[in-house]
């Protein structure tokens, strides 16, 4: 079975999310025509991302009867897509979100659950933590979605994949920094180097998007990528540029590559736990 | 040693991109910039030239009576260089009415006036061109504080502000601007003969290296020692960095109400762009 795969690395306008639902529709528009199955757009897609004062009043609830949501619901009966958007719950509490939306409904949405609150990040001030990681079923299969820091931790990853997803996706609003003599950014360099690895270790698809364009003096450097399950990089998408990035994932790449390299049967989850239990419970 | 190398090829994309975002979101095009022939507004000159061309730039060249020719002539290389709009104002007539009101003025104060001058022709030329005062103030003088509050610090935004004055260097030479600007001793050309090295007493490589250490890599002033930096230097550059702090920041305002501009009323520049 074959996916086609796309990755929007876009640029968004800070706070304005009628704008930036515009351009999604335009994406998933050249997408579809394009063939793709499945859309993915970055983190905070339709609101950008230093938001600070601004995130009750782009906030969103993905149902049908949210003047943005029903234009992309809609458009989900073509292709399937995730969204990145702020939550809010019954409760108004704001969330980082993605919403992977399919045949007119929302399969799920992921809540970030690692905020960055250090160095030029400030995201616990402003947002609630996300508390679940959950795998969920999609045409495709068992699909995982992260965000950003979520996968700066090797937990998420390793959850979604016991929990039975075979492709992740990421994303991202990682702005650029550590530059030196090299011909990436250090930022660039240490995401791609773990969307490698989780995709060898878990023997699964990893798909990246981050965003591109500036926020005051922060640039967000794009650069998608797909790595198939043997660690391969399958496609890359240019760096500080917007940017459609197809990628044909050939599913039954997951079976080869796990009659070679049986690493998901042999992973010791009671050992792991057991060794957790151990661990936590040393007070 | 260390080595503060860059990608030149990357900050170039990375700044110019940063120039061209910066400069349209806001409704404009075009950009001005006080050309004073020293290397630091030559880089921003030919990154604001990449990123908005040459016809969008404009370039102010502001001598007092005591600017020394070489600057005038530097300025002139790069405006001849770029193909840019320009204009020569000497400012001699401006700011000596303010001057000559005390005849024990400090060079320091002299020097002061001098820059606040060039930023109001700055701003005034923006308003005429309809273009962003673009800024061109590098790492080294933003953190020892080395510049006039309010004068050659003021632009609407500073494309080569995270960039050492090493690192200016490195990044000049892979654009290609003319080797006098980049090989003549740094000057703030305030008052005849003045050198940046001779009256901050140390050299931009030596201090580079120190403040590499203790900005970017978060070194204690002790493992800098250990590093083999002497230690009064390592002191004295801190004490400069921390007294200086004032000049990085908005004035702050004493807290009254619920929200306060500052505080908890939070919003970057680029709001709803």
């Amino acid at each position: 079975m074959k996916l086609n795969l796309a990755l929007a690395q876009i640029a968004t306008k800070l706070g304005d999310v009628e704008s930036n639902l515009e351009k999604h529709l335009h994406y998933i528009e050249e997408a579809k025509k394009q063939k793709a199955d499945l859309l993915v757009f970055p983190e905070l897609s339709l609101t950008g991302y230093v938001l600070q004062d601004l995130v009750a009043s782009v906030a969103h609830k993905p149902t049908e009867d949210d003047a943005v949501f029903t234009h992309l619901l809609k458009a989900s009966h073509d292709l399937d897509l995730v969204v990145g958007f702020v939550d809010e719950d019954s409760r108004h509490r704001f969330y980082i979100a993605s919403a992977y939306l399919s045949g007119g409904k929302v399969l799920h949405v992921h809540h970030k659950v690692y905020l960055p609150t250090y160095g030029l990040f400030d995201e616990g001030r402003f947002f609630a933590w996300g508390d679940s990681i959950r795998s969920f079923d999609t045409r495709f299969g068992r699909v995982g979605m992260l965000i950003c820091e979520d996968f700066w931790h090797a937990s998420p990853p390793y959850l979604l994949w016991l929990d039975g997803a075979d492709i992740m996706l990421f994303s991202s609003a990682s702005p650029g920094r550590g530059l030196n003599d090299r011909e990436k950014l250090e930022s660039a360099r240490w995401v791609e180097r773990v969307s490698k690895a989780y995709a060898s270790m878990f023997t699964s698809f990893v798909a990246h998007c981050n965003r591109v364009g500036f926020e005051d003096g922060l640039l967000f450097w794009g650069g998608a990528t797909v790595n198939d399950p043997n660690g391969e990089l399958l496609v890359q998408g240019p760096y500080f540029e917007e940017a459609l990035t197809f990628a044909e994932l050939d599913l039954n790449q997951l079976r080869r590559t796990r009659a070679r390299l049986p690493l998901l049967r042999d992973e010791r989850t009671a050992l792991v736990q057991k060794e957790l239990n151990r661990i936590l419970s040393r007070g | 040693m260390v080595d503060l190398t860059i990608n030149t090829e990357v900050a170039t994309q990375i700044l110019t991109g940063f120039i061209k975002s910066e400069v349209t979101r806001v409704g404009y095009s075009r950009a001005v910039i006080n050309l004073s022939g020293g290397l630091d507004s030559a880089l921003s000159l030919a990154l604001a030239v990449e990123a908005l061309g040459s016809e969008n730039v404009f370039a102010l060249r502001l001598p007092y009576r005591t600017s020394s020719a070489d600057s005038l002539e530097h300025a002139q290389l790069l405006i001849d260089k770029y193909d840019i709009p320009s204009e020569t104002m000497d400012i001699s007539d401006m700011v000596d009415p303010l001057i000559n009101r005390d005849p024990d003025i400090s060079k320091v104060r002299r020097g002061n006036i001098l820059a606040r001058m060039r930023m109001i022709a700055m701003y005034d030329k923006s308003e005429v061109f309809k273009g962003l005062p673009i800024g061109t103030s590098n790492k080294t003088e933003i953190l020892l504080g080395y510049s006039t509050l309010w004068g050659d610090m003021a632009s609407a935004i500073n494309p080569i502000g995270d960039l050492y004055k090493t690192q200016v260097r490195q990044l000049s030479r892979a654009l290609g601007i003319p080797a006098p600007i980049i090989d003549k001793p740094p000057s703030a050309d305030l008052w005849a003969g003045q050198t940046d090295e001779e009256e901050l007493g140390f050299t931009y490589e030596q201090v580079d290296q120190l403040l590499y250490l203790l900005v970017d890599h978060r070194y204690s002033p002790q493992e800098c020692i250990e590093e083999g930096f002497d230690e009064k230097f390592v002191n004295a550059v801190i004490t400069r960095v921390r007294r200086n702090q004032f000049k990085r920041m908005m004035p702050p305002i004493a807290k009254l109400s619920n929200r306060t501009i500052g505080y908890d009323f939070l919003y970057l520049r680029d709001w709803g762009t």
